[in-house]
């Protein structure tokens, strides 16, 4: 037998007129920490949907080899039976369930279908030991955060005697603590444990830090196989990735900055679910046209509750609070008098909120200004069309066309087209909440351009990110935000982390 | 070539209902030893079906806001139909009266249903359920358990054609039945009918081919002309060929113009208007349509109150068909809608669906129901077979989009 516990020879899977992936070959060696890293669209998740048996065996050519046999999975199941676990980044749990239901899902401790409780409660306690998570198996999984939520997958997957795992984007959605926490038991499981991973990630510190091997693919093609075993260096990785050297993580921009354009005053909100809890308190803030204004803090710190609720009270309740734009007060109390107003507002839930996925590109992007191609009461198509084109033109959405399907398209793309919708709504203010997540390092730089190239053609653009070197890099003035307050103030050039962290802190202490 | 596929694969299930459409008539054609399509049995098709037409093209729209359905308006349409008993016959009011305010009190159903649905937050299956027993109650409340027969106007509505403005004036060579001597009495052609399907179809040529040159004078992209000509070519064709049919009986039926004129204006509605664009936005995904400014509640009170005065159109209807208002009128006239919608490809998850599809889907039901009770199928068999295709047809639809997933 040789080293490799899985070899995919020449894999080539078409979708209806784009080629995913093209003679990709992909070899992991036996108890390895193997990350897959690549832009959006690369083609990581269509691989190892092929690995797990998701596109069945006859919809893509080539050869998988697992642990010395030729294998042809026709579903998960069929892969999971040879001992391949996959954990998809949207976590596949039963909120109203258990943590020891949901480890033994589909996959019960039962004889003659009858499950037996005590058996499934006491092996659930164990493998939550082996994971670390320190919670009573009878806890409702709604009951626990995302960081928790991931380690029940990892213990599922466990409960199926998997000896290879495959982790998508296991950290996107948990904060610096939890993320290293699973690190670790990643390690962990695989030192004393044996387990084969495969993790596909696009935090590049990350993979540097865990894995033995990493392999790039780029295109749909793999470009190569890096070992890890001597650090590589992101800037390595990123070469492999988009093909070039990516010297300057930010574009290059010089500032052109007019007068305030908008101003939030005394701004109050409470929360929809308990009004006696104040949420925002007393915000006070000021745009000036052309700027790129950051909002940095800790996540929950109330930021999207903050845009939510200037963009026509889409969030919380008693509000009360002045706006002003251009020198005179507007009050918006829908979302379609802010649009009507010049706001407009990038979700950070791109995917739940963002789009309208079984509609094509160009009805998407014309979705929020479709006054704009109206004429009497008549939607002109053709111009329709028009926008379509050349918004995917303008931003080079990677697309078969415009008719394509948004929920089809990576996610870097479809962030090209919730901008492109608000670009074409023609905003003066426009706010962007976390616009870069989950999406890699060359199509945050076409982001960052377009971000820019907006400010310059002298609007307001407020910026909220949890990434504060994202922050640093791209804004040229920022509010720190802390538990719903504004706790600081600075020019960007002015600014670092340790000064931001530090003031977050002790204002948090300082209560 | 690429385009024409491009063209096909888009609107393959439009044309995948025509021809299961096609199929189903020639069936019944057959079973019926052609019986179907009689001339008299067409223009009865037409205006015994037309309830489940304009019913299904109002629940098209609840549909598409996010797989929502009214339940209530079979009850609605005995409500509207007591009421126009009430006015025309125990009121002795005038009939245009009596008809308007008919289809008022459908309107005001509507708005009612759509008020707590839209604004109280009520699901819409549980507001039209309990409308479901409301207005069946008001309507025996009404009527007292009695039949209550109607007016003139209702049944010219109901049963009446355009008078022939020109009889026995259509010349020879279109005598097509008397020139193959089908018929040993000289056929009977009703000029009206020939003159309005051919004016209307000789309308639709120029404006396609005016509309296409005007689009291509300001630049927007134009389907090719083969594609086109092909489209049109083949409308003129069955427009006339239909025309011509209704003609060898009585003409024009006036619910035919009503039909029609009902299809233009909801599918303009449908495909043309932000209101339907915004329909169709939150039935895909209500998060983001309402983040992108779509008054989701204002949507949804606008729909059910639209459903509940096309219902009101179908009551008026309905009763003018039965020359009488009655107590058990428009019994399970809900579920023919709401299958009409599902064979014609509409999503149970809402998003997607069109008028076209509903109109396509009604006739489908009708045709099924008239074949059926031509052949003097019993009444509980024909049940199971409607039961049968609308679940046949939502299966082929989720195994088609399975396979096109994985293509």
């Amino acid at each position: 037998m040789s080293e490799y516990i899985l070899e995919m020879q020449n894999i080539t899977k078409e979708f209806p007129g784009v080629t995913a992936l093209s003679n990709v070959t992909f070899k992991v060696k036996k108890g390895e920490i193997h990350a897959l890293v690549g832009e959006n669209g690369a083609g990581k998740s269509t691989l190892m949907n092929v690995l797990s048996g998701i596109y069945p065996f006859g919809s893509y050519t080539g050869d998988i080899i697992y642990r010395g046999n030729d294998c042809r999975f026709k579903n998960i199941r069929d892969s999971e039976a040879a001992g391949i676990a996959i954990i998809h980044q949207e976590l596949a749990l039963s909120p109203f369930m258990t943590i020891a239901e949901n480890i033994f899902m589909g996959n019960e401790r039962a004889k003659n279908k009858v499950i037996n409780w005590d058996e499934t409660n006491k092996e659930a306690v164990a493998l939550m030991k082996k994971v670390g998570l320190n919670e009573r198996y009878n806890t409702l999984i709604k009951n626990i955060g995302v960081g928790k939520q991931q380690l029940v997958e990892i213990a599922k997957a466990l409960s199926k005697n998997c000896e290879l795992l495959i982790l998508d984007e296991p950290t996107a959605a948990l904060n610096d603590e939890d993320s290293n926490h699973l690190l670790e038991l990643l390690k962990t499981l695989n030192r004393e444990h044996g387990l084969t991973c495969i993790m596909i990630s696009h935090k590049l510190h990350e993979v540097i830090k865990i894995a033995n091997s990493i392999t790039v693919l780029r295109d749909g093609k793999t470009i190569e196989t890096l070992d890890n075993t001597e650090p590589v260096s992101e800037g390595r990785i990123i070469k492999g990735m988009v093909g070039r050297e990516l010297t300057d993580r930010f574009p290059k921009h010089t500032p052109n900055i007019g007068e305030v354009g908008f101003e939030i005053r005394d701004w109050v909100v409470h929360d929809p679910l308990n009004e006696e809890r104040v949420v925002i308190n007393n915000v006070n803030m000021y745009f000036r046209k052309g700027e790129i204004v950051g909002l940095a803090g800790l996540m929950g710190a109330g930021r999207t509750e903050l845009a939510m609720s200037v963009f026509g009270k889409a969030y919380g309740k008693r509000i009360s609070g002045t706006l002003v734009k251009d020198g005179k007060e507007i009050t918006l109390n829908n979302i379609g008098q802010a649009i009507d107003n010049g706001i407009a507002y990038v979700t950070e839930d791109r995917k739940t909120a963002g789009l309208v996925h079984i509609q094509d590109i160009k009805t998407n992007i014309t979705l929020a200004n479709l006054k704009a191609i109206t004429k009497g009461f008549v939607v002109n198509e053709d111009e329709e069309m028009i926008v379509g084109k050349d918004y995917r033109a303008r931003f080079d959405i990677k697309s078969s066309s415009v008719f394509q399907k948004a929920g089809n398209l990576s996610g870097g793309n479809q962030q090209k087209v919730v901008l492109s919708k608000w670009i074409f709504a023609a905003p003066d203010v426009l706010i962007l909440d976390e616009p870069t997540r989950g999406i890699d390092v060359g199509a945050k730089y076409e982001i960052y351009k377009i971000i820019l190239e907006l400010a310059d053609s002298g609007k307001c653009v407020i910026m909220i990110s949890s990434e504060l070197p994202e922050i640093l890099g791209i804004t040229d003035r920022l509010y720190i935000i802390n538990e719903g307050r504004v706790v600081g103030e600075m020019q960007t050039s002015e600014a670092n982390q340790e000064d931001i962290m530090s003031i977050i802190i002790r204002s948090s202490a300082g209560r | 070539m690429n385009s024409v596929k491009e063209f096909v694969n888009r609107n393959i299930r439009q044309y995948g209902m025509i021809f299961a459409l096609v199929v189903i008539m020639i069936f019944f054609g057959f079973m019926t030893g052609g019986k179907l399509i009689w001339p008299r049995n067409v223009s009865m098709l037409v205006k015994q079906n037309a309830y489940v037409l304009i019913l299904a093209i109002g629940m098209m729209f609840c549909i598409l806001t996010g797989g929502n359905v009214d339940l209530s308006v079979g009850s609605l349409v005995a409500l509207v139909s007591a009421m126009s008993g009430l006015m025309a016959t125990t009121l002795g009011l005038p009939s245009g009266l009596a008809i308007l305010i008919s289809i008022i009190t459908g309107l005001l159903a509507g708005i009612w249903q759509g008020f707590w649905i839209a604004y109280v937050r009520v699901p819409p299956f549980i507001t039209t359920l309990a409308g479901m027993l409301v207005f069946r109650g008001v309507n025996n409340i009404i009527l007292n358990g009695q039949t209550l027969p109607l007016s003139d106007l209702y049944v010219t509505i109901g049963t009446g054609s355009v008078p022939d403005i020109a009889p026995n004036t259509v010349p020879d060579f279109l005598r097509i039945g008397d020139l193959l001597q089908l018929q040993n009495k000289p056929e009977y052609l009703n000029m009206t009918m020939l003159i309005v399907g051919l004016t209307l179809s000789v309308i639709y040529v120029l404006f396609v081919i005016f509309n296409r040159k005007s689009k291509q004078m300001r630049g927007y992209e134009v389907p090719s002309l083969s594609s086109v000509i092909v489209k049109v070519a083949s409308f003129f064709i069955v427009i006339n060929i239909f025309a011509y049919w209704l003609a060898m009986d009585d003409g024009l039926p006036i619910m035919l113009i009503l039909l029609a004129a009902l299809y233009a204006i909801y599918t303009f509605i449908a495909t043309k208007t932000i209101p339907g664009r915004h329909i169709y936005a939150m039935g895909g995904n209500i998060k983001a349509a309402e983040l992108s400014g779509v008054n989701t509640k204002k949507m949804m009170f606008l729909v059910y109150s639209n459903m509940g005065l096309l219902a009101g159109v179908a009551g008026v209807v309905t009763a003018g068909r039965l020359m009488a208002s009655s107590p058990n009128v428009g019994a399970n006239f809900e579920l023919d809608a709401i299958g009409a919608c599902f064979i014609g490809g509409a999503s149970a998850y809402g998003g997607v669906g069109t008028i076209w599809g509903a109109v396509v889907g009604a006739f489908i039901m009708g045709v099924m129901n008239n074949g059926m009770s031509i052949m003097g199928l019993n009444v509980f068999l024909q049940s199971v077979a409607k039961g049968m295709v609308v679940l046949l047809a939502v299966a082929f639809d989720m195994y088609s989009k399975s396979k096109s997933r994985l293509g």
